[in-house]
């Protein structure tokens, strides 16, 4: 009973990313692509979550801290590269 | 007892899985990219906290396993997608992507001087629209 919840979950997740993936294909300008991604990546920590529950195991909870601090990471360098065209701004005067 | 609490660990996951879905349908019918952000950050931290809620109830109920990495991944999504949503909208909005066609007021169309209103009398096409 458990093991088909889970895996019901388990597909919901995937269906998600698969149509957070085709708005990243399609979608008409970049913030759309970025928008997608940070959801992409935060699918990805549930599922992560979710898997770890269905092997019950402990050896995957690390993979949720650092998926989501890369996902942070990499959707602020996007923001930032989207709105100025660089990354890390190298005159100091500013 | 201890079965009880499982499947109530269990059922948080099922209702974060429905939410993503949900989520996830948003993001593909709302017309731009400033209302997709509100189903992009809103539901998908509601989806990914009730997911980890779920496995942290699941592995006490199970394991008598307290773990604070679980703790510690809810505190920081619940953390850093609000910022991460409002630097994205932000930058959408200062590289001048235009708002949808019945979006009816932009409020900092005349602070900032840009895209909205001006842009939806002459269609002139902007860099990062590539429609």
């Amino acid at each position: 009973m458990m093991e088909i919840v889970l895996t019901i979950a388990l597909s919901l997740y995937i269906l998600a990313i698969l149509l957070a993936l085709y708005r990243i294909i399609r979608g008409p300008s970049m913030p759309d692509r970025v928008v997608a991604l940070d959801m992409i990546g935060v699918n990805l920590i549930s599922a992560v979550a979710v898997f770890s529950v269905a092997l019950s195991t402990h050896a995957f909870l690390e993979v949720i801290l650092i998926v989501g601090i890369l996902a942070f990471i990499s959707t602020i360098a996007l923001a930032r590269f989207v709105e100025r065209g660089e990354i890390v701004e190298h005159d100091s005067d500013r | 007892m201890i079965q009880i609490v499982e499947g109530f660990g269990v059922f948080l996951i099922l209702t974060g899985g429905i939410m993503a879905v949900i989520s996830a349908i948003g993001i593909l019918r709302l017309p731009d990219v400033y209302t997709r952000s509100h189903a992009a950050t809103k539901s998908s931290t509601l989806a990914v906290l009730l997911s980890l809620l779920g496995t942290f109830i699941y592995f006490w109920a199970a394991e008598q396993f307290i773990s604070v990495r679980l703790l510690l991944g809810i505190t920081f999504v619940f953390l850093t997608a609000p910022v991460s949503g409002h630097l994205i909208t932000r930058a959408a909005y200062r590289s001048k992507v235009k708002l949808a066609e019945s979006s009816t007021e932009d409020a900092l169309a005349e602070v900032l001087g840009n895209p909205g209103r001006q842009e939806k009398k002459k269609p002139s096409s902007s860099d990062n629209e590539e429609k």
